[in-house]
């Protein structure tokens, strides 16, 4: 360390101009932006599928979509929220963090870093791309399920190599923030030492390295069916497409906490900063944090209960899909008791992190009662579910996500944000999104089947309150975009330490931190 | 320093990636290891085996069912009902066995017409499968097994306590 150190503090240098700095970086605060702006892209594009599915919905009957557009719309709009929107938001949060929270000079491996971004572009590009040929993007659900899967168009082909290539990015991705964390942490930084956010990232880059590969040889085996005369899935063949459900979410449930464990990590940041305490029960944070991610890869069957399986098998993910609600429940009562007693300020990244609090555990109570298997036998596939996972997803990880971003946004830019207009954001997003989703349960269990354009009239009422908080929480996230843009251009300058009661390493450097930071490294006495 | 790190990344990097095409062969390994350890725990086959098993059997009556069989001209054809009676349950599938032989010289072409006493409980007699339902070709001096799979209809009126199902067959010789 010692040679490059002397290099780089005789020659300090910035990154180069233009279009090329972004296309060859190996900076990780340039990596996280690109991750973040293309995170912004992707959920403007799902954003826009959500808002055409909301608009058909408005009311009973066909409006603006056929039933094979509507498919397409609602598997595209989870496609692209969950591998363009939440699981690139959360690398570039890694990318931006992970080094300036543990007093890394930079990532492992910045040249792989550069790949993991730039893979996901074309993925994109495919992905978007199958809407407009022949046949039309995977009308399949987000879940792929053979046979309809196997009987699509050249659009199917293109969602495989898109998943593909987002795979095999987060994959790279995951190594090297795994990497990262376990080589070049600040010498004397011990395991326990480290930051929540660290720990839930090296566990999901875990969960990554061992789910995403699955999911990629389950995409192959569906590829391999359409074209190459093999029969893992086609019953005509001897094949079995609840094989294909099996393997599917064998990676689909430990993916679940690759989404909402790094807004684990995120929460248990910000609420002791404004708490002005430390982290109540860090130890069982951790251990909370390695043991839902162990049980997360023996509970997959729960999201098939209605295929036939044998009871024993039926009991079996039940009660292990119960006892998730330990550790997650450890990690809630966790926060609570941060809180207790706390000197507690309201800032725009507390706000989110306590609705965090408040609308996860409904969406975790949700997912409770469609583990029973009696009961998931009458909700499977209704709205009940899409109440469930938004809760988790939208209320949970895109929560979390937001108050991650309005927390280290004066650190990123060296600007305070717009605290007025991050209110007006926060409490429209936060009221609209219960009008969205909360109606939907009821919707669920009346019995409104999910994946369906059109509807019977009992469901109209319900509905049509459901799609018009979906418009005003999707106007509300454009302020979102007005603060980020706000904050970039200018404003109050932000202190190092942004926040009164802010610990970490990230707050020791100024902000904006230079171009290359810690490149000494920095000696922790524990 | 910068070194030993270097060589400790290079070392997770090789971890790390032979983890992850590790799982995705596992991934492939799981279609025949889901196959074998369903096999190893029967868990499967009893799952099949509660399906298959009949819910609708009226084992609170037993109703006797005469198997008739006839044939017009018995130099031709030779034509039994094996069992003579049977006992059975409304509700329970049931499978039975007629034989048929050709006693000439040369082929024939056959057609079984049913015939049930009392004819109302023709309506609860419900044939999964008859060779009744297609013609039967013999070549000269062949024997047949012809099956048939029933089920005595559940709402069969409990007055009738017994029920005769007779076929005649009917053959003309061909070429």
């Amino acid at each position: 360390m010692d040679a490059h150190t002397a290099h780089a503090a005789a020659e300090p240098h910035g990154p180069p101009a233009g279009l090329m700095r972004w296309l060859t970086t190996t900076n990780h605060k340039d990596i996280g932006t690109l991750y973040l702006w293309f995170a912004a892209a992707m959920f403007l594009l799902g954003g826009v599928a959500a808002m055409l599915i909301r608009a058909e919905l408005y009311q009973p009957g066909l409006q603006i979509t056929h039933p094979d557009a509507f498919n397409q719309l609602t598997s595209l709009h989870g496609l692209i929220m969950i591998f363009g929107v939440i699981m690139p938001a959360f690398t570039g949060l890694a990318n931006w963090q992970v080094p300036l929270m543990i007093g890394a000079p930079d990532m492992a491996f910045p040249r792989m870093n550069n790949l993991s971004f730039w893979l996901l572009p074309p993925a994109a590009v495919l992905l978007i791309g199958s809407a407009f040929v022949p046949g039309g993007a995977v009308g399949t659900g987000w879940t792929l399920y053979p046979p309809l899967f196997i009987q699509g168009g050249i659009g199917y082909d293109m969602a495989i190599f898109a998943i593909h290539l987002m795979g095999l990015s987060s994959i790279l991705g995951a190594i090297n923030i795994a990497t990262t964390i376990v080589n070049l942490r600040a010498p004397g930084m011990r395991l326990m030492d480290m930051p929540m956010f660290i720990w839930t990232w090296l566990v999901t880059a875990f969960l990554l390295i061992a789910a995403m590969p699955v999911l990629a040889g389950a995409v192959t085996m569906l590829l391999m069916d359409r074209h190459f005369g093999t029969h893992f899935f086609d019953a005509a063949g001897g094949g079995d497409p609840v094989m294909f459900q099996h393997i599917f979410w064998f990676f689909g449930h430990p993916e679940v906490y690759i989404l909402i464990l790094p807004a684990f990590g995120i929460v248990s940041t910000v609420i002791p900063t404004f708490a002005r305490k430390p982290l109540f029960g860090y130890r069982s944070m951790v251990y909370a944090t390695v043991s839902i991610a162990l049980l997360s890869f023996l509970v997959w069957a729960h999201h098939m209960f209605t295929v036939g399986m044998p009871a024993a098998a039926q009991l079996f993910f039940m009660y292990a899909t119960m006892l998730i609600a330990v550790p997650t429940g450890v990690k809630v009562f966790n926060w609570v008791a941060t809180l207790w007693r706390g000197s507690i300020s309201f800032e725009t990244p507390m706000l989110f992190a306590l609705a965090f609090v408040c609308l996860f555990t409904i969406g975790g109570f949700s997912g409770l009662v469609l583990a029973m298997a009696p009961v998931d036998v009458q909700l499977h596939d209704t709205y009940y579910v899409v109440a469930h996972f938004h809760y988790v997803l939208v209320t949970g990880a895109l929560f979390a996500i937001y108050a991650a971003v309005y927390y280290w946004l004066p650190k990123w830019t060296g600007h305070m944000y717009d605290e007025r207009l991050a209110r007006w954001h926060f409490w429209l997003s936060v009221i609209s999104v219960n009008v969205l989703f909360f109606p939907m349960h009821f919707l669920g269990l009346a019995g409104m089947p999910r994946r369906i354009p059109d509807y019977a009239l009992q469901f109209a009422a319900y509905n049509q309150i459901a799609s018009i908080g979906g418009f005003v929480f999707g106007a509300a996230q454009i302020l979102l975009a007005i603060v980020v843009f706000k904050a970039i251009r200018g404003g109050a300058p932000a202190p190092a330490r942004v926040w009164e009661g802010a610990q970490g390493l990230e707050w020791t450097l100024p902000s904006p931190p230079p171009y290359h930071s810690f490149t000494t490294p920095l000696r922790m006495t524990p | 320093m910068r070194a030993a790190t270097d060589q400790s990344n290079r070392r997770w990097l090789t971890r790390l990636a032979l983890l992850a095409a590790g799982m995705f062969a596992f991934g492939f390994a799981l279609v025949p290891l889901y196959r074998v350890f369903c096999e190893l725990t029967g868990l499967n086959r009893d799952a099949i085996q509660a399906l298959v098993g009949n819910t609708q059997v009226d084992y609170g009556r037993t109703v006797r069912v005469e198997l008739i069989a006839h044939v017009p001209d018995a130099r031709l054809l030779r034509f039994t009902a094996p069992t003579h009676a049977l006992r059975v349950h409304p509700g329970a599938l049931v499978q039975v066995e007629f034989e048929l032989e050709n006693l000439s010289d040369r082929p024939l072409l056959g057609r079984a017409v049913p015939s049930f006493g009392p004819a109302a409980a023709a309506a609860h007699f419900r044939k999964l499968d008859c060779f009744c339902f297609r013609e039967q070709r013999l070549a000269p001096r062949e024997r047949l097994r012809l099956p048939v799979l029933f089920v005595l209809d559940r709402r069969l009126p409990e007055a009738f306590t017994t029920v005769s199902v007779a076929y005649t067959i009917y053959a003309t010789p061909q070429g």
